[in-house]
């Protein structure tokens, strides 16, 4: 009994001593920052003034953003930006995905290409595009120029085309990903169904419906959380690319908190819009999770 | 037999021009690539020359590479910072996240699995919701726009951790046990056999650091202020706008920014693929 309780001593103690670097670091890097960033979105506070003229005001600053015109339309292109690259990225990926797995030569090396993008640096990505959509002299409206098409648009500087141009690139960038894992998916399954289909006289085309959709759902259903996820947090891109503008044309939610926070040092309007950002992740995450025995199929 | 035959060439027709499309779709995918590598090759009169001179007239790519790496525009210092906090990033979360899964998977502790939850929910809550706080730790502690801070913040996810326990609860428990009743202590434990047969998955976590930390713009921007710490993602932005009449020399340092990380892909593709895809096919 005394060795029992000796040997339980033991655990505890080398439990938290192998847990202590990473305990340290996520008590100061996560845990306090989530408290103290509730309790600011519940004051007022400027960084530039001092911690003396800390004002609790409750959900004033809630109120606040909710009424702010530059808040309500980067929840607006954060909504677009989310559903578009997020629907159309998904989708693309997995008839792609589908060519590749089965259809072609070459898959590997084809694989690395498509995948390229993504390894590469959003920083990198988007200097590059920012030159190659310039509207004068970029390659792509020249090229449109040379094929006879008038009124060019100026993408990232056109309040209609910027945001559409952001999606684009996004898509672009991240579909090696989304194909990837859609490979990883499609391989899991049982190639029996399709054999049982193709006796029963299946066309292509609904193999892929009746089977491969259904079959490769839990996979498309991590893809769409995930993909959720990461375009409602896309900052990198836009602040490289167009800094939120023309105008509000391309703010998305990444944005406002920076420029909140880091440029008009309104702390407790950042965090509140930070906790804003974070509720209607959670929502559409939980909306998805119930959601999903609809359409997911797991065997 | 022969009926056989004619589906199956029909089938290789079909492969063959799904090749081609794919093929096509891929190119299109890399186009940007080879439009910067060319253009980083080019004199600047040349670059925006149309229709595109893929392969330049007129060759200037050691004039080009010289002058951005001569030290003029402290290109050669942003890129030394980004090695530097990007493989102390990497060495400080391998070896924290290494010990916590340790402990998670290994060792039996009052409120493990308590805690494991704390720390799984903390995944799904963005960066945003943290930043203005890390910002006043980081200036509290004398560690703002210092590499130690930006290091330090950056070697702390619970994603590698998870990561790593993940794996490690795959190696049966009857090992670690019989090394303990053995009389090795756990420090040995985790040291002689656990990390060993870690490798892989260590190794995927090591990758998947390196080339999130290289490509980390957003923290640096928020935490490091001195234009001599700047990392590369920081300093090509800058050039960005400080050279803009310069794109030849703006794309050799988009060349040279990702050249670290196409190395890194290249050797460690399977680990990284496999690390990026855990989890999403089983659900």
């Amino acid at each position: 009994m005394k060795v029992k309780g000796k040997q339980a001593l033991i655990e505890n103690v080398s439990g938290y001593l192998f847990l202590l670097p990473s305990l340290l670091g996520f008590a100061i890097f996560f845990l306090f920052p989530v408290l103290f960033s509730l309790f600011l979105s519940l004051s007022k506070w400027n960084l530039s003034a001092g911690f003396s003229d800390l004002k609790f005001i409750g959900i004033e600053n809630f109120k606040t953003i909710l009424s702010d015109v530059w808040f309500t339309d980067s929840m607006k292109n954060s909504l677009i930006f989310t559903a578009a690259t997020v629907i159309a990225g998904v989708s693309i990926s997995l008839v792609l995905a589908v060519i590749l797995n089965k259809m072609v030569y070459f898959k590997n090396p084809l694989r690395v290409m498509i995948f390229l993008p993504y390894i590469s640096s959003a920083v990198a990505v988007a200097i590059v595009w920012s030159i190659i959509l310039q509207p004068t002299y970029g390659p792509v409206n020249q090229f449109l120029r040379s094929l006879g098409i008038q009124n060019l648009p100026n993408w990232l500087a056109d309040v209609q085309w910027a945001l559409p141009a952001l999606i684009g690139m996004y898509i672009w960038q991240n579909m090696g990903y989304n194909i990837v894992v859609f490979m990883a998916g499609l391989t899991a399954i049982n190639s029996d169904l399709y054999e049982a289909a193709v006796i029963d006289g299946a066309g292509a085309l609904s193999k892929f419906f009746k089977i491969t959709v259904p079959m490769v759902s839990p996979t498309t259903f991590f893809l769409v959380i995930m993909g959720i996820i990461n375009s409602f947090k896309v900052f990198d891109q836009v602040q490289v690319l167009t800094q939120g503008g023309p105008g509000t044309s391309t703010t998305v939610l990444a944005l406002y908190i920076y420029r909140e926070a880091f440029q008009f040092y309104d702390m407790g309007l950042a965090s509140a819009a930070a906790w804003a950002m974070f509720v209607i992740i959670f929502i559409v995450t939980v909306i998805q999770w119930i959601g999903q025995k609809r359409w997911v199929t797991y065997d | 037999m022969i009926k056989k035959k004619g589906t199956l060439s029909k089938q290789n027709i079909l492969k063959i021009l799904a090749t081609i499309g794919l093929s096509l779709i891929a190119l299109t995918m890399t186009l940007p690539f080879l439009w910067m590598l060319s253009a980083s090759f080019k004199v600047e009169v040349d670059v925006f020359k149309f229709p595109v001179e893929w392969i330049p007239r007129k060759w200037n790519i050691i004039n080009n590479y010289m002058e951005v790496w001569s030290g003029r525009y402290s290109f050669p210092l942003f890129y030394f910072n980004s090695i530097k906090v990007t493989v102390l990033t990497t060495i400080v979360q391998v070896t924290v996240s290494a010990m916590g899964a340790y402990a998670f998977s290994k060792i039996r502790f009052k409120f493990r699995d308590a805690l494991f939850l704390i720390y799984l929910s903390m995944m799904m809550i963005p960066d945003q919701v943290t930043i203005v706080p890390k910002f006043l730790v980081l200036k509290w502690l004398s560690l703002f726009d210092t590499h130690r801070g930006l290091i330090l913040l950056g070697s702390f996810s619970v994603y590698g951790m998870f990561l790593l326990k993940q794996y490690m609860m795959t190696i049966p428990d009857s090992l670690s046990e019989s090394a303990r009743i053995d009389g090795a202590g756990h420090a040995k434990t985790f040291l002689k056999i656990i990390l060993p047969m870690t490798k892989p998955a260590l190794v995927t976590l090591m990758m998947l650091k390196f080339v999130w930390t290289w490509n980390d713009f957003q923290n640096p921007l928020v935490f490091i202020q001195s234009e001599e710490l700047y990392t590369i993602q920081l300093g090509m932005t800058k050039f960005m706008t400080e050279y803009n009449s310069f794109y030849s020399l703006i794309m050799v340092a988009a060349v040279c920014s990702i050249i670290p990380l196409l190395i890194v892909f290249l050797i460690g593709q399977r680990y990284i693929l496999e690390g990026m895809t855990m989890g999403a096919v089983k659900g």
